[in-house]
């Protein structure tokens, strides 16, 4: 409530009346039918639990050697709105995938806030958290490839977004360690993101603050000899109750870096944290308190170039989910529309209506190309700072327009959970405030 | 490979193309505009060196009649040719002065559209002439069926009458491509466009507008009585095909309208690097990292207006692409027209308001742009009917059930 709010004696009475409703005597008395189940954590918040028991990452490599590196794409310098062979392959595969199991299951998981496990182990299958590490790793990349992971993310996402992050998330954490990992951190964990058992890990930038500003963050990391000590709250983190390793994002020394916290570290602890959409992936709030980590867990340079080059590279995987959720939302409309009748003729033959549909269509392509520009300028390792900026504005504004022109455009029909639009809407409200989670 | 640079081909030229906008039209932008219907003498001397340009290959085929589609063999791979280079031209030309750029001598929209259809003999007559278009009639605009210009065959001529309005470069160009049609009863399916010389006896200059913007560029009223033109100056199949119907004269438009989205987005950028360079000078500088909300206002409006800028800039460059690439792009060149269109209006209009008093005043180019922007959504295809296409399109619907 506002704190401009007070309440009146009526107020007062409404309240207790509320309190009563609530209470349980009126449950245990079969007044009201009991719909709710103390479930999973995850569709909830106020449940504080320690973090995942992470498994036991088997220390490895030299401590501050360099990691294996990709090089960066090199196009040839022709303006080309064609994706690469092996690029067009993989968005095949990812595609399919997204329309036969994600879509599908989309809505279930959107109640539940969970990813199915047969969703996520076929995710494993197509190899999307290698899809960013280094052949010579085990991985799949053998050049920078951000802009096939925005293809991808794309793809996902037209299936549904929230599975789409869910997905992704393990991923996301790969591909950090494969773009700033050092020997050590790279021989301690990405086996297990190319082996057989894939770790959920989860890339922990936002924070529970108005006005948030990624850039500032209030979770601190403070040197105490060999260790980093961090203190903070991380919003909006993706599978954060089954993650076990967390990249989170934190000032030292006035500068921002990025620590690698494995789960079961003390002073971790989880709770659901469900919001208005993208439930699929679970999201989650991580308090760090006192949580000791080594020197060596910070991922990349302690300058701040990582930490900012991370939420740039995070920015524009959200870009790529929008583009995906938004074309769901044009063919989703482009086939109501056109079946739909009122007043005697399909509803698609008025302009108020068609002329919604074509914007929806000209502002999604117009992302699409601004997020591509951004990926292909970070797969040639050139720099994309302006060019993720503007496409993270559009797809804001857009995506949001999309969402909401898409359930205008149903009507009535919209605003219930019998078509996808509902949920598209709420998903597509993320563009522009989630910080991390993903990442190309 | 997916990559929206720039290419490396072109940038010569449009580097070039920018030092001519830069120290050849912004010198004079003003002048022309306060002295409308004066011809802008300067203009003269440039055209030589843009046809000067053109026959050395050094303008990659950039230009009015950069836009045809040559059907001859080609290598295979992706192209970036004439249609990009002159969609990449005209940008920077306009991001120098959107009249005069339309005011330059053999690159009228006329160009365009005998580029676009006329047969091979036709395009080697016609080579060096300066066209302007006519296609709007007083009582017609969007709506081309309602056209009331007629040609009649008679022996090897057709006679023309009617009245056209709204003709670019129409008093300066030496010829004009006019819409006219071969039997009324028929449809749009016989309209046909026709080359008329100027000085052919019955073509007609009236008078001139005045107008809100674009005032370097002279726009005609034409009157056509009893004017006989050749047949063979009939651009295209003189057949009237009911089932291509209206197809042919509307090609035209596919190759057009990415030219008029690259005007939209050069004189949108000329308001945008002036009011970043006045804001900066006011001590706002835009932050790439920074969530916008949380920077000054004007900052986080110049972000929204420079994304969407750039959302034209690319639907633009895809356009010309898939031309180049010979894709029909007739929706993608809607979008870009729609997007780049809207966009013009909305980054002048608010660079005018982001400077204030600063804008508004004629000290400063930022007013004019304004005026001269809003002609560019309206122009070879308004914002209303780019979505019209777009939706007809995207729906899969016909001009009969999406009216």
């Amino acid at each position: 409530m506002s704190s401009r709010e007070s309440r009146d004696p009526i107020g007062l009475a409404v309240l207790a009346l509320n309190k009563l409703a609530q209470s349980e005597l009126i449950d245990r008395i079969g007044l009201r039918k009991q719909t709710e189940r103390g479930v999973f954590t995850a569709t909830r918040s106020g449940f504080k639990v320690a973090g995942a028991a992470s498994r036991a990452f088997t220390r490895g490599g030299k401590v501050g050697a360099d990691g294996v590196r990709v090089p960066s794409a090199n196009p040839s310098g022709i303006f080309d709105l064609t994706p690469g062979e092996d690029e067009q392959m993989l968005v095949d595969v990812v595609k399919e995938f997204a329309t036969e199991v994600v879509r599908p299951a989309a809505a279930e998981a959107n109640e539940s806030c969970t990813a199915p496990d047969e969703v996520l182990a076929a995710s494993l299958e197509i190899g999307l958290p290698i899809l960013g590490v280094p052949e010579k790793l085990g991985g799949i990349s053998e050049e920078r490839s951000a802009m096939a992971g925005t293809l991808v993310a794309e793809a996902l996402a037209e299936g549904d977004m929230g599975l789409a992050v869910a997905a992704l998330a393990p991923g996301a954490v790969a591909t950090a360690l494969s773009l700033w990992g050092t020997d050590e951190q790279q021989t301690t964990y990405l086996p297990e993101f190319t082996g057989d058992s894939v770790p959920v890990a989860a890339l922990a930038l936002t924070e529970p603050t108005v006005l948030f500003d990624v850039l500032s963050p209030s979770t601190k990391a403070v040197k105490d000899g060999s260790d980093l000590v961090l203190n903070g709250v991380k919003s909006l983190v993706p599978r954060g109750a089954d993650a076990e390793l967390f990249i989170v994002g934190a000032q030292l020394d006035g500068k921002n870096v990025l620590v690698l916290v494995e789960s079961g570290t003390e002073g971790v602890q989880v709770e659901g944290d469900p919001a208005m959409g993208v439930r699929a992936a679970s999201l989650a709030k991580v308090t760090l308190t006192d949580v000791r980590v080594p020197a060596s867990a910070v991922l990349g340079a302690t300058d701040g170039t990582t930490y900012v080059e991370c939420v740039r590279l995070s920015r524009l995987a959200w870009c790529a989910l929008a583009i995906g959720t938004g074309q769901a939302v044009l063919d989703y409309v482009k086939t109501y529309v056109n079946e739909r009748e009122a007043f005697g003729e399909p509803i698609s033959h008025r302009q108020a209506v068609a002329f919604m549909v074509a914007d929806i269509a000209t502002e999604l392509q117009g992302m699409r190309l601004l997020t591509y520009r951004a990926a292909s300028r970070a797969a040639q390792g050139k720099d994309f700072s302006r060019e993720v900026a503007l496409a993270r504005k559009a797809c804001t504004d857009h995506g949001m327009r999309i969402g909401l022109d898409g359930v205008q455009l149903l009507g009535g029909h919209g605003f219930v959970k019998e078509h996808p639009v509902e949920r598209w809407y709420r998903d597509l409200r993320a563009i522009g405030l989630v910080e991390g989670g993903v990442l190309v | 490979m997916i990559n929206l640079e720039t290419p490396k081909k072109h940038r010569a030229l449009i580097d070039q193309a920018h030092q001519v906008a830069m120290n050849m039209l912004r010198p004079i932008s003003r002048k022309y505009d306060r002295a409308e219907h004066e011809y802008p003498k300067e203009l003269d001397m440039l055209a030589a060196m843009i046809d000067g340009l053109s026959e050395s290959g050094a303008s990659e085929g950039a230009g009015a009649t950069g836009v045809r589609r040559d059907e001859k063999e080609e290598k295979a791979g992706v192209k970036n040719g004439a249609n990009l280079a002159s969609v990449l031209s005209v940008a920077e030309m306009c991001w120098g002065d959107t009249g005069l750029l339309l005011s330059m001598p053999r690159q009228g929209l006329g160009n365009s559209a005998i580029a676009s259809v006329a047969n091979d003999e036709q395009l080697k007559r016609f080579a060096g002439t300066w066209a302007s278009m006519a296609i709007t009639e007083p009582s017609m605009g969007s709506d081309s069926a309602a056209l009331t210009t007629t040609a009649v065959k008679d022996g090897d001529e057709y006679v023309l009458n009617g009245e056209k309005i709204f003709v670019t470069s129409g008093e300066r160009s030496d010829s004009v491509v006019v819409w006219a049609s071969l039997d009324k009863s028929l449809g749009r399916a016989a309209i046909k466009s026709f080359v008329v010389k100027k000085g052919t006896p019955g073509l007609k200059v009236e008078r001139l507008e005045h107008k809100l913007g674009i005032r370097a560029s002279d726009t005609a009223v034409i009157t056509f009585t009893d004017c006989r033109v050749p047949a063979e100056n009939l651009l295209g199949n003189p057949e009237i095909d009911v089932k291509q119907g209206f197809a042919g004269a509307m090609a035209t438009f596919d190759n057009t309208r990415p030219l008029v989205a690259a005007m939209a987005v050069g004189c949108a950028r000329a308001a945008l690097d002036l009011t970043r360079e006045l804001l900066a000078e006011a001590g706002i500088e835009v932050d790439y990292d920074k969530p916008a909300n949380l920077q000054h206002a004007a900052a986080a409006r110049f972000l929204q207006l420079e994304s969407d800028w750039e959302m034209g800039r690319l639907l633009t460059m895809q356009a010309a692409w898939m031309a180049d690439n010979r894709k029909p792009n007739s929706l993608e060149a809607s979008m870009a027209k729609a997007k780049a269109g809207r966009v013009g209006s909305d980054v002048t209009l608010s660079c005018v308001e982001l400077a204030g008093s600063v804008g508004y005043s004629e000290t400063e180019l930022l007013e004019k742009w304004s005026r001269d922007s809003k002609i560019l959504d309206i122009f070879e295809g308004t914002q209303q009917i780019q979505q019209l296409i777009i939706a007809r399109r995207v729906l899969g619907l016909s001009s009969a059930e999406l009216k």
